[in-house]
């Protein structure tokens, strides 16, 4: 009788959940209220989302989940971190764990579509390489036949490789590891000649080897890897914050707007600046933010270009060149719509 | 004329009849259980529907695009094979190890159990230090101990160790020669069955004999023999119809041949050591239950320790093992899904995680594993079931 009621009672509270997740708020309003933005990210790749010594995470993912509190809360450390395995990043967002994904993740069409993701700016354009033994004297990918391969399981790496191997009909054994160290582990222990994921990466995780420069990366670059932040499917206005914090980065970047001198920047008689920085128009309010937004983003994160420099690029360890993450302005891809 | 006798039980409102009850609830119990796995089931449905995430079952026919390093049968991203496929690879895969890992398990199992009981006061510390050690550390730990350990001093493909020149030891794993059956192989095989059902007849004999005249047959040593030089037999008359295909060395690996991967060597081994160490506990106590007066009783009759041990103490310690030998065996097939952490591409690792990865259909696949998880437990305990009815105690 009474593990009957006891059932019974389960079973109502159980339906209470699922109508629960049933009404649907949105993540804008939900952030508010919490204080916090929830963010998934890695377990650790260099540059890109890592914890410091003093165990703050920093990169250039972990900024821009900054900036999106920043806009919204008025303080970048308003943010919780998930670290998520590739293959579980998905999962998390779809079922509503995280508010955003920012985990260099590449854009697809399926990703877009079938699994219900909206992927909002391009944060970092990158491609898939590989690395190998400078011992084993390759100098090409094309001679890569025959070989082992470690990879990250469940990753548009995985695929491309998978693509490159039989377009150049070439043979090769893949052992597909869950996360990026027991990879790189598994690369420095022998069991593989080669070891690929996104160029990137592939110099990320290259600095953490106890002999580094017996490593190489091959000049192939095999696929197009845009790494974008998404959202789910369902709620066009946090989509649009999302968007748009990437945007005003990049705008901040082209108009010359720095966390030096975005406070002079404000008694700038530029229209552009003015809109940028919300003394002029009502920018920040058709996201359902304050319309100093932006100013609060380039205050306590920077524009997209300090981000860059600071996380992978001359500030950095990393040392990578702009490239085609440069403004189109200076030659590269980075172009953001504008604010008006 | 009635009398209270013919009235029978005296008459009680259905209200509080406990047969009425006890259904009354059962059909409201089922009824809510009903209405919460649909309303789950819509609800899920409909919020897919919201997010326009794809859902359905149609991905099981679309190809895949990714490979599989050990497959039992052909997978490759060349081929078009599909999500289905990889299915079938990643379950085959999980079968395997489970079935090799029950095997040497209980025969581990077994001879560190008996250990254990031993009168050798080395041999029995050591199994216990065994059983200690093993059944006291996470599985986890000790399956990324075995895969550093068979990684780490093997050498690289360039430097094989080399066994006869043709088995090849590396950090790659083990390469041996494919056979290649000649056109009378078949031969071979029908050799082999006709030995087994000789083997099988002529035990039967035996024991029918045996059990009328008392006169023993060496049956299973005949048995044995036939099955073991009758195919040898069939295979020379047939001119010997087997060829081999020896690995080559080429700039990274072994090319040809039959390869066993590293990570299926450490998942196997991790498992084996580890469920040995808990049916050797099993085994002790199932001979424990044997009361000393049976094997007294076997000596005095003038039985050695070796048959009474065979013929009086094992039989009825079977009863007190199979049960929890049982839910061993299902504890191991379920700990294989712990090859994710070590890149063994079993179910788990390939179903849950790439395929449902690259579909981002969590709902279908979870329920799908869970599912076959389910119906590889229950048939495994569906026959240890049997068999366990068979050796039970049969009661007159």
């Amino acid at each position: 009788m009474k593990s009957i009621l006891k059932a019974a009672a389960f079973g109502i509270a159980a339906l209470g959940l699922t109508v629960g997740a049933a009404s649907a708020q949105g993540v804008l309003q939900k952030v508010k209220e919490r204080g916090q933005v929830i963010c998934g990210t890695g377990l650790g790749i260099a540059g890109f989302g890592m914890p410091d010594e003093k165990g703050v995470w920093k990169g250039i993912d972990i900024d821009y989940c900054r900036a999106i509190a920043a806009a919204i809360l008025n303080d970048p450390m308003k943010v919780k971190t998930v670290s998520l395995t590739a293959k579980d990043r998905f999962t998390a967002l779809q079922s509503g764990e995280i508010d955003v994904l920012i985990r260099t993740t590449t854009w697809t069409m399926s990703r877009d579509t079938s699994l219900g993701l909206n992927f909002a700016g391009i944060n970092y354009y990158d491609g898939q390489g590989f690395m190998v033994r400078k011992s084993m004297n390759i100098k090409s990918a094309l001679e890569l036949n025959g070989a082992s391969v470690c990879t990250q399981q469940g990753t548009t790496t995985e695929l491309n490789l998978a693509d490159y191997f039989r377009a150049n009909k070439m043979k090769y054994e893949v052992v597909a590891f869950v996360t990026n160290d027991e990879t790189i582990k598994a690369y420095e222990a022998g069991r593989c000649d080669v070891f690929t994921t996104d160029a990137s990466g592939l110099f990320a995780e290259r600095l953490k080897f106890a002999k580094p420069d017996d490593h190489m990366i091959l000049p192939e670059i095999i696929s197009k890897e845009p790494l974008a932040a998404s959202v789910r499917h369902g709620d066009d206005q946090w989509f649009d914050l999302v968007k748009w914090v990437h945007y005003a980065m990049l705008n901040a970047e082209e108009l010359g707007v720095t966390q030096a001198n975005v406070d002079q920047m404000l008694k700038s008689d530029n229209p552009e600046i003015k809109r940028l920085l919300g003394t002029e128009g009502k920018f920040g309010e058709m996201i359902g933010v304050s319309n100093d937004w932006v100013v609060r983003i380039v205050k306590n994160v920077g524009n997209y270009g300090e981000v860059f420099e600071r996380n992978v690029g001359m500030g950095s360890p990393l040392k990578i060149e702009r490239g085609k993450n440069n403004l189109w302005t200076k030659g590269g891809l980075q172009y953001a719509p504008p604010i008006r | 004329m009635t009398t209270e006798a013919d009235r029978g039980a005296p008459r009680v409102s259905p209200l509080y009849d406990p047969k009425v009850r006890g259904i009354a609830y059962q059909v409201v119990l089922a009824l809510v259980i009903v209405f919460v796995v649909y309303e789950a089931a819509t609800n899920a449905i409909e919020n897919l529907r919201a997010a326009k995430i794809a859902s359905g079952f149609g991905f099981w026919t679309v190809e895949a695009g990714f490979d599989i390093n050990q497959k039992l049968i052909p997978f490759s991203s060349t081929g078009g094979s599909t999500y289905g496929d990889a299915f079938l690879v990643g379950l085959l895969n999980t079968l395997i190890v489970a079935a090799f890992g029950i095997v040497l398990a209980t025969i581990l199992g077994f001879v560190i159990g008996i250990a254990r009981l031993s009168k050798n006061w080395i041999i029995a510390k050591l199994s216990m230090v065994y059983v200690e050690v093993i059944r006291n550390t996470p599985l986890l730990l000790q399956l990324l101990f075995w895969y550093n350990a068979v990684l780490k001093p093997l050498p690289d493909p360039r430097n094989s160790v080399s066994l006869f020149g043709a088995i090849f030891l590396n950090n790659r794993g083990v390469v041996m020669p494919t056979p290649i059956a000649g056109p009378n192989f078949d031969w071979t095989w029908i050799a082999t069955l006709v030995a087994i059902v000789v083997w099988i007849v002529l035990s039967y004999v035996a024991r029918k004999q045996q059990a009328a005249t008392g006169k023993r047959f060496p049956a299973n040593l005949i048995g044995f023999a036939l099955f073991i030089f009758l195919p040898l037999i069939a295979f020379w008359a047939a001119g010997g119809p087997l060829t081999f295909e020896y690995p080559k060395q080429s700039r990274f690996n072994l090319t040809g041949g039959m390869q066993i991967y590293p990570e299926f060597v450490a998942l196997l081994l991790g498992l084996t050591i580890y469920t040995a160490a808990f049916i050797a506990e099993n085994v002790r106590a199932g001979i424990l239950a044997v009361s000393k007066g049976q094997s007294e009783a076997a000596h005095a009759l003038g039985l050695s320790n070796g048959q009474t041990l065979r013929l009086i103490v094992v039989p009825q310690a079977m009863r007190v093992i199979i049960p929890p030998l049982t839910s061993q065996y299902l504890n191991l097939t379920k700990n294989s899904s712990l090859a994710v952490a070590i890149g063994y591409p079993d179910l788990v690792q390939v179903f849950t995680g790439t395929v449902l990865n690259q579909t981002g259909q969590a709902v279908e696949v979870i329920a799908i594993t869970m599912l076959v998880y389910l119906t590889i437990s229950l048939t495994t305990s569906f026959f240890m079931n049997i068999y366990n009815s068979r050796m039970a105690l049969v009661e007159r």
